[in-house]
Parts: structure tokens; sequence; C-alpha cells
């Protein structure tokens, strides 16, 4: 194993005393001050985040739409320049390989971006599919850092710092920009159920826009936010994360996501085969939300219980929500249980808890 | 920082003589950051013995949730009512009123065998 790898943000984080956590390969800030006050400064003005972790491939040459048609779930080459769309690639059973979003960036480029924890996997994955199509394959992790700026004022800290107009970049749109005078892939995309912005920088580049976001943010209580709280912000707003909702086990049908399986778009892709037939025969169980009543949050891995005390399903996420002052969680469960107001138990590390089956996200934004 | 004469274990909790034959415990400035914000603070009643190492309460926070273990032998003589309602203590005041339940020792040479401030510092630099 070779040691975690430090984003170019590293010394920043330092000096702002945040604490690190290795996250697939990377000392990642886990958070700075405290997660609470993170996740609340999203939720109600902005927070600043590092992501420099997550994978970037571009897919390029004159068939780039066609070979990612191919290999992704979506129907890239009906993308518009400038456009992104939230989609999987998945194995030739369905599996969810990862969730990822594309972002076309050009007549004939593309980039998809991936999970830390799947880049490696997913770059090996496009590399091989899209052979046979006149397009490149070209992992460029190595050259971005990705800075997000997520929250109801995230608006109002960027657009100082850029020339782009930023009332005309719709909600995954993804244009190149200048953002404090560096070379940026400027997105209106993000992980947290708030407006905001990921900004794809050269990673020599990346102090000078946290910096200038930093400053803008001063007057806007922008606050540096960790992993932690990302993880509080997208389980609030129902956002799956692969390892948890998703994985190769599981098809997108499963976590309720079929919606993104495009099995009406012309030729083949990895996985269809299989996926139609998922379509026509829906799985036992269904992902769910839950809201716990007592302080005790449902956990990943936790049995959930029908009121007799028999299994109907297990918890793929769950935390003590910020937001809302109580628990929540996401869970998979039989379908005979899976209705809103259905009464459930969790057994959390022995001692049962009672929660209620509710609709998802848990939290939405007010637009 | 805890005060002088204070012991601790390999689960990042603090022991502190409060009399000739009782302790505080509670967890360490470096457990309460590796946690996060505590939300919930679940402790053992006044009146239970605790044998050594048993589990006796869990210290949950929006990231995680972890056992809080009984660092020697006692019976619990005080519960830190405040967390009740005020759980966020443990993160702000780690030494302080963040402390968790107060023990009477059944051995009163029991802190002997516990790290000192030296020995804990160098399990915390060994990761």
């Amino acid at each position: 194993m070779s040691p975690p790898r430090k984003t170019p943000l590293h010394s920043v984080h330092e000096e702002l005393g945040a604490t690190f956590t290795e996250f697939a390969g990377w000392h990642m800030p886990l958070r700075y001050t405290g997660d609470t006050a993170e996740h609340n400064a999203v939720r109600e003005s902005a927070g600043l985040f590092d992501l420099t972790h997550m994978g970037e491939i571009r897919i390029s040459g004159p068939q780039a739409g066609e070979a990612l048609d191919y290999a992704l779930l979506t129907h890239a080459s009906a993308i518009k320049v400038g456009r992104a769309r939230y989609t999987m690639i998945c194995d030739a059973s369905g599996g969810v390989l990862d969730d990822l979003i594309v972002y076309r960036t050009g007549e004939h480029e593309y980039m998809v971006v991936a999970n830390a924890a799947n880049a490696a996997v997913v770059s090996s994955e496009l590399s091989e599919r899209v052979r046979g199509f006149d397009a490149q394959h070209n992992d460029v992790s190595e050259n971005y850092a990705l800075i997000a700026v997520q929250g109801p004022r995230a608006v109002d800290i960027l657009a100082p710092l850029t020339t782009t107009n930023l009332d005309e970049v719709r909600y995954f749109a993804g244009y190149e920009s200048r953002v404090a005078g560096c070379e940026v892939l400027l997105a209106r995309t993000g992980y947290t159920g708030e407006d905001g912005f990921e900004l794809f920088v050269a990673t020599e580049d990346a102090p000078v826009v946290w910096r200038a976001l930093s400053d803008s943010g001063a007057d806007h209580d922008l606050r540096p936010a960790g992993l932690s709280c990302r993880d509080t912000l997208r389980l609030e707003s129902g956002m799956p994360l692969h390892g948890h909702e998703l994985s190769t086990e599981l098809t997108p049908f499963h976590a309720n996501l079929g919606r993104v399986v495009k099995l009406d778009k012309p030729g083949d892709f990895v996985g269809r085969k299989a996926l139609a037939e998922v379509a026509e025969n829906p799985p036992e169980r269904t992902l769910v939300g839950l809201r716990g009543s007592e302080r005790r949050a449902p956990r990943h891995g936790y049995r959930v219980l029908d009121q007799e005390g028999a299994e109907v399903g297990t918890v793929t996420s769950g935390a003590p929500s910020p937001t809302l002052g109580h628990p929540i969680a996401m869970a998979y469960v039989d379908h005979s249980v899976g209705e809103p107001g259905t009464t459930l138990q969790v057994d959390i590390r022995g001692r049962s808890a009672v929660v209620e089956v509710v609709e998802l996200p848990f939290y939405r934004r007010n637009r | 920082m805890a005060p002088e004469g204070t012991r601790y274990t390999r689960e990042h909790e603090w022991v502190s003589p409060t009399g000739r034959d009782t302790v505080r415990i509670g967890i360490t400035d470096y457990a309460q950051q590796q946690l996060g914000d505590v939300v919930f603070v679940d402790l053992p009643q006044v009146g239970e013995r605790l044998t050594e190492s048993a589990t006796i309460g869990e210290v949950e926070s929006t990231k995680s949730v972890s056992d809080l273990y009984a660092p020697v032998a006692g019976e619990v003589v005080a519960r830190n009512e405040l967390l009740d309602d005020r759980p966020e203590l443990v993160n702000t005041q780690p030494y302080g009123d963040g402390w968790m339940v107060e023990l009477r020792l059944d051995d009163s040479g029991a802190l002997e065998n516990l790290l000192d401030e030296a020995a804990y510092r160098t399990v915390l630099e060994q990761g």
C-alpha cells in the first residue's frame, strides 16, 4: 500500500486546524471546527469543500458520445454541450460499479466524475469500453483539484470572482470559465441538496481559487466544510452513496433510480439485457426512508424488523439529522412494509428502536 | 488539559482521582475530536457494579457511535446528568463538565495499571 495522498490544499487545511481522515487512499479533511456547525452553514449560508479525491476521466474524439452511450446508462450523445447528467456505470449483470456525473464539455469531449473509492475501477472500465470507438480515454484525476462551494449564498460568493453570469448557469450545467484568474470547469452541481457550484481547477491553481472563495465568503458566513458533514448533508437529501445504497450486488432499480436506466436510447450498452429484465420484474426489496423517534440512530448494516420482530430489511445509512433534530436512515426493506407511515423497528446494537417509514428525501430546500 | 494525576487507557478514556477510592471517568480530547459532535451519551445508572473492560455505555456523534468501557472495576456513585441535555459538553470540556461517571473503586490501587500522561502521549504519537 502506498501512503495516503495529500491534496494540493493540504497545508491550507492544516492552517485551518482540520481533523483529517484517510479515505480511498487520500488524506482528506474530516472536519474543521464541528460537523454540526459545518452542516448548518451549508444549509443556511455556505460551505467550502475540497473534493480533490474524486476521479476525473476525459473521453474525447469524434465518437466520444457513442462510446459513452455504450459505457454508461445515460444517453450521453444526446447531452447538450455545457450540460451534465447524473448517471451510473454498470457491469454486464446490471450491478452498479459507481454513480457518476458526466459533463459534456465540447462537441467531442466529455468529463466523467467518479467517486474516489471507485475512481480506479471506473477509469479502467472506461478505458476498456471505449475500444472500438473513435475516442480516447484519458484519466486526468492527477491534473485536477475539485473545490465545491455549496449553500444558499454560493452565488453571492462566487459571482464577484468570475466573468460568467451565474444567473445563466442552470442546475446541472457546466462551462469552461475563469475564477480568480484561473481556468476552471465551473459546474452547478453538488452532493448536499443545496444550490452550489463545483469547480474543477488545475492542481497548481487550487490554493489560489480556495483562498479567493474563502475571502469572498467572509461576508457571507462561508465555512470550510469536511467530509463528515458532506455525508449527513447527502443523507438528509436522500442521495445514495456507493457502498451503502448502491453496490455491484444491486441494480439502479433497487435504489428506486430506474429513471437513470435509458433503455430507450439507441444501440447496446453494458448491462442492457440484465437491466431490461429487472425493469420487468421489480426487486423484492425497496429503498425507503426511516424516521427515528429516539435519540439513538440506526447505522449502516443494522437489521430492520417488523412489529413482531421478524427481519424485513437492512439499514444502508443512518445518522442523527442535524437539520431535522431526529435520527434518519435509509434502508432496503420488503415491499410489504415499504409504505410511508408503516411502523417498524431497528435493532440498534441489541436494543430495538421504533422507526417510521417516510418519503425520501428527508429534506428539500426551498427554491 | 486533564488535572495532574489523571490516568488514561488505550481506548482513549481518562480516569481522575476525586477521593481516596473514588474516580471520575471521561473520554479524552483526542477521542472527542475523532468522534465529532456528540449528540447522545448513554451512561450506566448509579449503583451499577462495573467489571473492568465491560461495555458500560455509548457515545454517539453525527458521524459514528463508540462504546464506553469501564477502565477499572467499581460501583457507579454518580453519572453526569448534564450530558442528558447538553451532550456537546463532551466536545467543549472533555476533562471538565463533559465527564461521564464517578466510580468507587473495588481496588484503590487499580489506577497504577493504567497509562500515565507520558505513556498515553506515546500511544497517540504512534497512531
